[in-house]
Formats: C-alpha cells, structure tokens, sequence
C-alpha cells in the first residue's frame, strides 16, 4: 500500500474508565496514512488517555484498535513490541531520561535495536537535532534544557527511528509562541516530506490552523466532530462554535 | 469464603503478592531467556556491590566486634573464652552476616531502586520506554536483579570476613582471650555448609531486596509523594520480608546443612 492511501488505524468503540468514572464512551474514529489528525478537546476530557490506546500504554476496557490492519487491543507488552516501532509518542513533557545526556537520549532507540556503529549513530543523531534546532546540544543533561529544547530533544528520539505515525500529546502546551511554531512546522515538514501520519492532540487552535488536515473533537467520551478544517470553521454547531473561540458559559 | 478478602488489608496484601509475584515470574522467565543487557548488569553491580562495601564493611566490623565483646563476658564467668571463637563464627556465617547485610543493603539499595524507577514511573519515563518498544522489566528490573544475585554474596562475604576480623581483635587483643585457642575452636567448630548456607541466604536475600524495590518502583503513583512512600516501603517491605523469610531458610536449610560438631 502506498505511504498516503488507506487508514493506518481504525478504532471502533474503544471505552475506558478509571475509578468508576467513564473517559472514553465508545469511540470510533478512523486515522488516514499519511496525513495530519488534530483530536481537540477539553482538558481533561480523556484525548491523552485515547492516544495511549494507540501504542497499547493502555489496554482499553473494551472495543477494537487495528493499527496497519493488525488488532492490538489484546496484545500483551511483547507482541506490541512490532507496533511500537512503527509508531513514535512524544510525551507531553518530553519523558526524556534524565539520567542521560541529549546524545544517550536520541541515541537510544538506535542502540536498542541493535545499531552497534558509533560513526552511523552519531551521523543519525546529528541529523535528528538538526532537524529539530538543537545541533550542539548533544553533552547537556534533559534538567539543563528548557521546556521547548526538552520537547525538541525528545522530538529528535522519535523521529531517529523512522517512524510511519507519530502521536503527538499536546506538543505546544506551555511553550512560548515562537517555539510552538518552530514544532508545528515540524510537524508539518515530517509529514509533507516523510509522509509520517500524524495524531496530535491539542487544545491549540493555532497549532490546529497550522498542522490539520482532518481534526476531531472529542466530548463527553465520544467523538462529537470530526472532518476537514475548513469544515471544523464552517460548523454552526454551538459546541464547536464556543470551542473554536474559546467561549465559556459560565457566569461571571 | 468472602469474609477474609473483604478486610481492606487482607486486600492489599492479596494483590501486593500477586503483583510481587508477577514480577518476579516475568523476572526470572526474561533471565532465562537470556534477556540480560549485560552492560546495564556491570554498572549496576558498581552501584550496589562496590557502592555498598563501606556499608557493609563498617556493619561487620562493629557487630563482629560487640558481639564478641558480649558473649565474652557471658562466657568468661564460665571459665569458657575459648569458645568465643566459635559461637561468633557460627552465629555470623548462619545468621548474622546474611541478615545484617541483607537490612544494609535493603536501606541502601532497595530504597535506591525504588525511588529511581518510582521518579522514571512518574515523569512518564517508563511509558516512554514501553513506547520505544523497550521491555522495562529487561531493561530495568533484569539488570538490578542479576546484579543483587552476583553481588550479594559477595557483600555477604566480605561482612563476615570483616566481622571475623574485628571478633580476632577484640578477643585477643582486648579482651586477652588466648589467640591460639580462639582460631582453633573457631576453626574447629565453622564448616563449610555454615558458608553455603550464608551464601545461599544472601543471594535469597538479593533477589527479595531487587524485587521488592523495582516492584514498589513500578507501582508508584501521586508524584513526589507516592516516590517518598514507595522509597519508605521499599525498605519495610523488603527488611520484614527478609527477617521473616529468614526463619523459614534457617528451618529448611538446617535439614539440608544441619549444625555441626567440632573436627577434633
């Protein structure tokens, strides 16, 4: 199959609960190859507890998610293994290890799957954090860096693997404006240039201007919207509506 | 029967175990898979084995040392000094020298194991490793357990020989216990099998100690809060553990290695 035809994952009816209470009231959802999806919501609302249901760091009470036509809602930590290298995460804060330096830190996914030549690892590392901006940074430890350098380090981790998707939870929160642009257009240019399907989750519509080509919107555990952005600016739903500009309801 | 699972503690103590066991099952099936970064293993053994050893070294001397000290002065009212050597020797290589250890080292290292993996748990470290399709239990768990199987007896070792060391000082030196005598008796009276037995305590020992801490790790919650009370479980856990592990080991291994008499 080609890297832009078909659905790279379909989910259907994915429920989740935590304590008692229901995040996730069945969700069906289709992700196609090759292009950017924004999954919109409010905080809270259960759109970082979907994505980990993606890369099975959450196995799901019940229904089904088949990433590139494989079923992995049953699959234990092993037999996950094979869809997860195919599939990055770029956790909110990064997640680097932060008893390594940037270089251990990009270089490990390498030197997990067995790549043994230091000249190749280094060659990759360098293109990685150049590609994020962060060339000559490779001998700081993850505390030294800022919010956004963390973000782009661990960027560089994903995508020296080669990932075909990536998941991306909330990858401009708390980064000033400048910097989220700087990951957005990259987000863009892996996709445009790589051809990496992309599921970012965000409550950024900036960000979401910038980087979709289908966006949804999850609420209430379901999924309320999903289409085009055009469509997404062209719905008189009042929900999205309020969420497109950023409307409250509540009394002063 | 409902009635002793409906008491929360009964509960907890239910799952602990089957959480406990679980991991110590996936811990010993990736061993003998030959999953093992020996790599991750050496530098673990750096930090637990070598990093240990003053620990370890200042428990044998000052215990050794007092309890000579104390069984001398029982045993001296008894016209028997003499067999200082032996009741030392023997009290260390079947239960002192593990034990002690053991405690020392679920302080130092249980405590280290689980306030590391709890903070990696925590800043979503260990997801991101599941996320690079790396197996925590390989690459953290398999590493700290082999390391605690290879260096505990080892610290086992080197405790009684420190502990023997200072008992020879304070006896002779001190206390005026004839030298001659006291490594005589000590020599006569200490076997072989009471060193297995110490070896074979400190390296159960290891594996409660790694299992333990890695399991309290893996389960911490609530940020720094949680890392702070797994860290103080760990140590709990882990040191009851030991103690109470101890007198079912002396139980079985006093069939296999029964006590000995002196080789006159």
């Amino acid at each position: 199959m080609s890297p832009t035809q078909g659905n790279l994952i379909e989910v259907r009816g994915l429920r989740q609960a935590f304590g008692g209470q229901e995040i996730l009231r069945g969700v069906d959802i289709d992700i196609p190859r090759g292009k950017t999806l924004v999954l919109l919501g409010q905080s809270g609302g259960g759109k970082s507890v979907f994505l980990r249901h993606l890369i099975g760091l959450i196995k799901p009470l019940a229904g089904s998610i088949r990433v590139d036509g494989e079923e992995i809602a049953g699959l234990d930590e092993r037999e996950l293994e094979p869809v997860r290298r195919k599939i990055g995460m770029l956790f909110q804060d990064g997640a680097l290890f932060d008893s390594m330096t940037v270089y251990e830190n990009v270089s490990f996914p390498l030197r997990e799957r067995g790549l043994r030549d230091e000249k190749v690892i280094r060659r990759k590392v360098e293109e990685s954090l150049e590609l994020v901006s962060l060339s000559g940074q490779e001998s700081k430890m993850p505390a030294n860096l800022s919010g956004g350098m963390r973000k782009r380090a661990a960027l560089a981790r994903v995508i020296i693997s080669e990932p075909s998707c990536i998941l991306y939870d909330e990858p401009t929160a708390g980064l000033d404006p400048i910097v989220s642009d700087t990951i957005n257009r990259l987000i863009r240019r892996l996709q445009s240039h790589l051809h990496v399907t992309s599921i970012v989750v965000t409550h950024d519509m900036i960000s979401t201007n910038h980087i979709a080509d289908r966006v949804a919107l999850l609420r209430s555990g379901t999924i309320h919207f999903e289409g085009t952005l055009s469509e997404l600016h062209g719905s008189s739903d009042p929900i999205i509506r309020d969420f497109i500009e950023g409307r409250s309801h509540e009394i002063d | 029967m409902k009635f002793p699972y409906s008491f929360p503690v009964t509960r907890a103590f239910s799952l602990y175990m089957g959480q406990a066991s679980l991991l110590a099952w996936e811990t010993f099936t990736s061993i003998l898979a030959g999953r093992i970064r020996w790599r991750l293993v050496l530098r673990q053994v750096v930090e637990i084995g070598f990093g240990s050893q003053a620990v370890v070294i200042v428990t044998g001397v000052f215990t050794g040392a007092v309890f000579t000290a104390q069984i001398f002065f029982q045993f001296n009212a008894l016209n028997m000094s003499t067999a200082v050597g032996p009741v030392v020797s023997v009290a260390l290589f079947r239960e002192l020298g593990p034990v002690l250890t053991g405690l020392m080292v679920a302080g130092r290292v249980g405590a280290a194991m689980s306030a590391e993996i709890g903070t990696m748990k925590v800043t979503e470290q260990i997801d991101a490793l599941r996320a690079l399709a790396v197996n925590p239990i390989d690459y953290l768990v398999v590493p700290r357990a082999v390391a605690m199987m290879i260096s505990m007896p080892l610290l086992v070792g080197e405790c009684i020989f420190f502990a023997l060391s200072a008992s020879y000082f304070v006896a002779t030196r001190i206390l005026n216990v004839n030298s001659v005598f006291f490594l005589h008796h000590m020599e006569s009276y200490t076997h072989s099998k009471d060193m297995v037995m110490a070896l074979t305590k400190g390296f159960v020992f290891a594996i409660i100690v790694a299992i333990v801490g890695c399991q309290q790790g893996l389960t911490t919650r609530n940020g720094a809060v949680g890392v702070g009370r797994s860290t103080t479980d760990a140590v709990v856990i882990s040191s009851l553990t030991i103690l109470m592990v101890n007198f079912f080991l002396t139980m079985a291994l006093n069939i296999v290695f029964p006590a000995g008499t002196a080789r006159y």
